[in-house]
C-alpha cells in the first residue's frame, strides 16, 4: 500500500484533453532517494503525467499527494475540475522543481538572475545568501563561470545544466525532469546526464521523463514504462530492461540498445 | 538673435503645454493599452466583447470629431450630473472641462485602443514555456505578470509603443482647435498678429521635431535594455 508521507504519491491519475484520453489511470508512489524514470514512445501521455504532478496540468480525476498532503480539487461554473485553494498549488509547486525539455530559462535574466528568482521571490531567501547557493550549485553543475551570461549566450547544453541549477536552488523534495535531453546535441547530452546522475547518487528524489535507455537502466531505481496512458510495466530497471513480460515493451526495447552506454 | 515680437516667453509657455499635453496622455494611452489587451486576453467574454467595442468604435472616428464631442459634449454632460447630483443628494460636485482635459482624455483614449493592440501582440508574442517555468517554481499570478510576461513584453510592444508616441505628439497640435493655449495656437495667434507665418511656425515645426528626435533616442535606450540577452537583437 502507499506510504502517504512519501514525497510523492499519485493515485489512478486520469487525463483527457476534451474527449480524448490521454491518461488512463496512473499510479505512482516515489519515496525518498527513489529515482523513477518513464519511458515510452511519443504520445504515450509520459509529459502530460509529469505535468499533472506539478498541476501544471490538472488531472481529470485522480489524487496527487505531497509528503502527505492531498492536493485540494474542486468543480468550477462549467463543471471542470480546477485546483481548489491555488496559494497551496503555488507552495507545492515551490516544493517540486520542473526541468523542461526546452530549458525555459528566463531569457531576460542572466543565469545567476534565474537561479535566484523563485527562491528570493518565492521563498523569500535573502538575496545574498540566495547567490551564495546559486553559485554553489553553479559549481556543482560545471558552468559558473557562465554565470554573468545570458541563456540565449551559452550552448543548450549549459542551458540545461543552468536550469538544473535553478532547480537545485530551490532545495526540492522532488525534481520532475521533462525529457531533459532530448532539444539537445548529442555531444551535449551526456554533460547533462553526468549531472543527473551525480544527482541521484545524492540520494535526490526525481522523476525523469526520458528517451534514454541507458540513462533509465543504469540511474533509475524504478522504471515507468507508458502505453497509451497506462502502465504497460513496471519495476526495477532489471526486471523492465531484462525480462519485459509485456510484448510491447519487448518490441520498443528491441532498436533502442545500441547506445549502452553515455 | 531671433525676434518674435514679444511672443518669445509666451511661445515657451505653449511649448511646455504641449509638452504637458503629449506626456499625460501617453500616460493614460498606456494605461488604457494595458487594460484594453487584458481585457482582450481575458478569459471573460464580457470583457473581450468590452475592449473590442472600444478599439474598433475609437479607431473609427476622426480624432478631431472625437476631441469636439469631448469637449463640448463633455462639459454638457457634467452640468447634468452636477445638477442631478445637487438637486437630488445635495451634493456639490462640479468638474470645469477645461480643454487640456478634453484633450488628454480625447487624446489617451484614442491612443489607448492604438496601444491595446500593440501590448496585446506583444504579450502573445511571449513563448508560453517562459510563463510555464514561472508557474512551476511556485510563482503566483502578479509574480508571473510582474517579473516574467511584463518585462518579456515590453520587447515586443517598444517599437509599437515608439510609433505610437510619435503620432499621438503630433496629434496634440489638434487641441489648438479646441482653444487649448499650446504652442500651435500660440504661433498661429502670434502669426495672424504679425503677419509672419515662417517666423512663428518654424520654430514650432522644430519644437515638435527636438521633441520626436530626443524620445526616440530615449525609446532606442528602453529597447536596448529590454532586448538584453537578446541575441542578434538590438
Amino acid at each position: 500500500m502507499a506510504d502517504d508521507s512519501a514525497p510523492l504519491v499519485c493515485r489512478d491519475i486520469h487525463k483527457s484533453f476534451g474527449d480524448t484520453p490521454v491518461l488512463r489511470g496512473l499510479d505512482l508512489e516515489a519515496q525518498k532517494g527513489d529515482v523513477v524514470s518513464m519511458i515510452g514512445s511519443s504520445g504515450s501521455g509520459k509529459s502530460t503525467f509529469l505535468r499533472c504532478l506539478n498541476l501544471l496540468e490538472t488531472p481529470t480525476s485522480g489524487e496527487v499527494i505531497v509528503h502527505g498532503e492531498p492536493i485540494r480539487f474542486r468543480e468550477n461554473r462549467k463543471g471542470i475540475r480546477v485546483p481548489a485553494d491555488q496559494g497551496q498549488v503555488e507552495r507545492i509547486r515551490a516544493r517540486l522543481s520542473m526541468v523542461f525539455q526546452n530549458f525555459n530559462l528566463w531569457s531576460h535574466m542572466t543565469v545567476l538572475e534565474n537561479i535566484i528568482e523563485a527562491p528570493v521571490h518565492v521563498l523569500k531567501v535573502p538575496k545574498k545568501e540566495a547567490i551564495e547557493r546559486a553559485e554553489a550549485y553553479l559549481e556543482k553543475v560545471g558552468i559558473r563561470e557562465r554565470k554573468d551570461y545570458y541563456p540565449a549566450q551559452i550552448s543548450g547544453g549549459q542551458q540545461q545544466r543552468a536550469a538544473i541549477a535553478r532547480a537545485l536552488a530551490m532545495e526540492p523534495e522532488v525534481m520532475l525532469f521533462d525529457e531533459p535531453t532530448s532539444a539537445l546535441d548529442p555531444e551535449l547530452v551526456g554533460d547533462v546526464l553526468r549531472v543527473m546522475q551525480k544527482l541521484a547518487e545524492e540520494g535526490r528524489t526525481m522523476v525523469v521523463v526520458t528517451h534514454e535507455m541507458a540513462f533509465a537502466r543504469d540511474v533509475c531505481s524504478q522504471v515507468m514504462f507508458l502505453h497509451q496512458g497506462r502502465i504497460e510495466e513496471q519495476g526495477s530497471p532489471e526486471q523492465v530492461f531484462n525480462n519485459p513480460s509485456s510484448e510491447r515493451v519487448k518490441q520498443f526495447l528491441a532498436p533502442n540498445f545500441q547506445r549502452s552506454r553515455f | 538673435m531671433l525676434d518674435f515680437h514679444g511672443y518669445g516667453p509666451e511661445l515657451l509657455r505653449g511649448a511646455i503645454v504641449t509638452t504637458e499635453l503629449a506626456f499625460a496622455s501617453l500616460a493614460l494611452a498606456l494605461a488604457m493599452g494595458l487594460l484594453g489587451a487584458s481585457a482582450k486576453l481575458s478569459g471573460s467574454r464580457a470583457a473581450r466583447g468590452a475592449a473590442t467595442f472600444y478599439t474598433t468604435v475609437i479607431r473609427g472616428i476622426p480624432d478631431l470629431v472625437m476631441m469636439m464631442l469631448f469637449y463640448y459634449g463633455g462639459q454638457v454632460l457634467m452640468n447634468q450630473l452636477s445638477d442631478y447630483l445637487y438637486y437630488n443628494h445635495g451634493i456639490d460636485f462640479f468638474v470645469q472641462f477645461d480643454p487640456f482635459m478634453a484633450g488628454v482624455l480625447t487624446i489617451g483614449l484614442i491612443f489607448g485602443a492604438y496601444m491595446t493592440e500593440t501590448f496585446r501582440g506583444a504579450f502573445l508574442a511571449v513563448p508560453t514555456g517562459q510563463i510555464e517555468a514561472g508557474r512551476a517554481y511556485g510563482m503566483n499570478r502578479f509574480q508571473v505578470f510582474f517579473r516574467i510576461m511584463f518585462p518579456q513584453m515590453l520587447r515586443h510592444a517598444l517599437p509599437g509603443i515608439g510609433n505610437n508616441w510619435q503620432v499621438l505628439l503630433k496629434t496634440t497640435a489638434l487641441v489648438s482647435v479646441i482653444g487649448l493655449s499650446d504652442m500651435v495656437r500660440i504661433a498661429e495667434q502670434a502669426s495672424k498678429a504679425e503677419h509672419a507665418p515662417f517666423k512663428f511656425f518654424i520654430p514650432v515645426a522644430v519644437m515638435y521635431l527636438s521633441l520626436t528626435a530626443i524620445t526616440e533616442l530615449a525609446i532606442k535606450w528602453l529597447n536596448r535594455r529590454a532586448n538584453a540577452g537578446v541575441v542578434g537583437g538590438i
